[in-house]
Formats: C-alpha cells, sequence, structure tokens
C-alpha cells in the first residue's frame, strides 16, 4: 500500500460516511453535516493529488474554492432551515413537502 | 514517530465521520464533526498543505461548526436535553452506501495512478497559492467574492422574520 491510498481510502471513507448521513437522517442540520463530510473528502483528494501527482498547488486552489463554497452553502442553508422551522415546528426533511403554506 | 500520529489522526478522523453518521444524538454528532476537521486539518498538514490546514480550521471550526451549533439549538426546544433524531431506510442506505464505498476503494486501489518519482514537499504553499490567486485564478477570486456578497445578502434576507 503506498502513501498516496492511505489519503484515498480516508477520503472514500468520509463520502461514504457523508453520503449515508444525507440519504439517511431527517433532521435537516443533519444532512448539512453529511455534506459538510462529503465536501471535506473532496478537499483530502484534491490535496493528496496535488502532493503525490501533480505537484503544484492547484488542487490546494480547488480546496480554498471549495471551503469558500462550504461556508456559503451552510450560512444560505441555515437561513432556509430557521425558515422550514418557523413554518413547520420542526426541521424533518421528509415532512418538508409543500411550496406553499 | 510521524507515521504513528499519522494513523491516530487517520482513525481520529474515521471514527468521529463514523459517529456524525450514525449517533442517534444530534449533538453528539455536531460535536464529533469538530473532531473529524480538525483531523482532516492534521491530514493537510501531513500533505504539507499549511495554508489549506488553517484556513480549515478557521473557517470549518470556527464558521461553520457555530452555524451548525446555531443551527441546531435554534430549531429545538432546548428544555429538551436530549435532543435525538430518527433516520430513515438505514439498512437500504447502510447496502447501498457500503456498496459504493467498497468501488470507490477498489477502484483506487486498481488505478495506476501516474505517481511522481518522489512526493512533493513544499515549504510553504502560501506564497504559490497567493500568486495563483492572484495570477491565473483572479477571475475565479472576483466570482467568488461576489458569490460570497451574494450568500451574505441571501442567508440575511432569508432568515429575517416578515414585518
Amino acid at each position: 500500500m503506498n502513501a498516496l491510498s492511505s489519503y484515498l481510502i480516508l477520503s472514500a471513507l468520509l463520502f461514504s460516511l457523508g453520503l449515508y448521513t444525507v440519504i439517511t437522517r431527517k433532521n435537516a442540520v443533519a444532512i448539512l453535516m453529511g455534506i459538510e463530510l462529503i465536501l471535506n473528502a473532496a478537499n483530502v483528494n484534491f490535496i493528496a493529488f496535488s502532493k503525490f501527482v501533480t505537484h503544484d498547488v492547484e488542487g490546494h486552489l480547488m480546496a480554498v474554492f471549495i471551503i469558500m463554497l462550504a461556508a456559503a452553502e451552510a450560512a444560505v442553508a441555515l437561513a432556509i432551515i430557521l425558515n422550514l422551522y418557523n413554518d413547520h415546528g420542526n426541521i424533518n426533511v421528509d415532512e418538508a413537502n409543500a411550496l406553499k403554506r | 514517530m510521524g507515521e504513528v500520529i499519522f494513523w491516530v489522526i487517520w482513525a481520529l478522523v474515521a471514527v468521529s465521520a463514523m459517529i456524525v453518521a450514525f449517533s442517534k444524538n444530534l449533538v453528539y454528532s455536531v460535536f464529533s464533526l469538530l473532531a473529524t476537521f480538525v483531523g482532516v486539518a492534521g491530514i493537510y498538514i501531513f500533505l504539507n498543505a499549511d495554508f489549506l490546514a488553517v484556513t480549515q480550521i478557521v473557517i470549518y471550526v470556527g464558521g461553520i461548526l457555530v452555524l451548525l451549533v446555531f443551527g441546531i439549538m435554534l430549531t429545538n426546544r432546548i428544555v429538551v436535553a436530549r435532543i435525538t433524531q430518527s433516520s430513515l431506510q438505514r439498512t437500504t442506505g447502510l447496502v447501498v452506501v457500503g456498496a459504493i464505498f467498497l468501488v470507490l476503494v477498489l477502484t483506487m486501489l486498481e488505478q495506476p495512478w501516474p505517481l511522481a518519482e518522489s512526493a512533493a514537499e513544499f515549504d510553504s504553499t502560501v506564497d504559490k497559492i497567493g500568486r495563483l490567486l492572484f495570477g491565473d485564478y483572479l477571475i475565479l477570486f472576483e466570482v467568488a467574492s461576489v458569490l460570497l456578497l451574494g450568500a451574505l445578502i441571501g442567508a440575511a434576507t432569508l432568515a429575517r422574520k416578515e414585518s
């Protein structure tokens, strides 16, 4: 097992656990946590490849932009979740099936 | 020694991510997400990504995690000490995700990656990242700033109480 594979396996594990969180959780905040796990898995891959394969920092730049997108996405998602809570009294995504009150 | 520390951090990330995915208590999930983020920052340090490690701590731990905790606290009645959460289709999800994980790992191990002769050892990535950000990636950088402004305004508008 070379040094790259340990990072790749870790990121595959993070991605799978994040995907599991996204598809099984009812709570919207928990789903958001799953999305963050998936984005972290992508970042680990980008940086591992930039160290072991391409030898430059362009992968690091992609990771910077992914982190920036994650921050923007978390802020907007939290605002949507707060609205959902005000309308429904809970944030279970399987009950949020109406476009209009 | 470095090898041992690497595997300890590896195990920390793996176990805490599992707690995030499987814990019944939402508060346990969010706090083990803290361990995952810090562990991933440690992994970045092993990959010579010093700038990314600091960014990870500042933005994920200092920003996104605090937002998530706020989200949990604002959307549950605080008097209920145990904030539990239920899940849907655990078995199906586990089977599907387990299959995806196996396929991913097998593909990654089988694939003959064009590995460089030796792993890159960056002294510091800050200089290189800064030059790229204000050189080749300048447009992307500016678009990102506009996107962040849009997200700021959008989040503030959405979260405001209707008057």
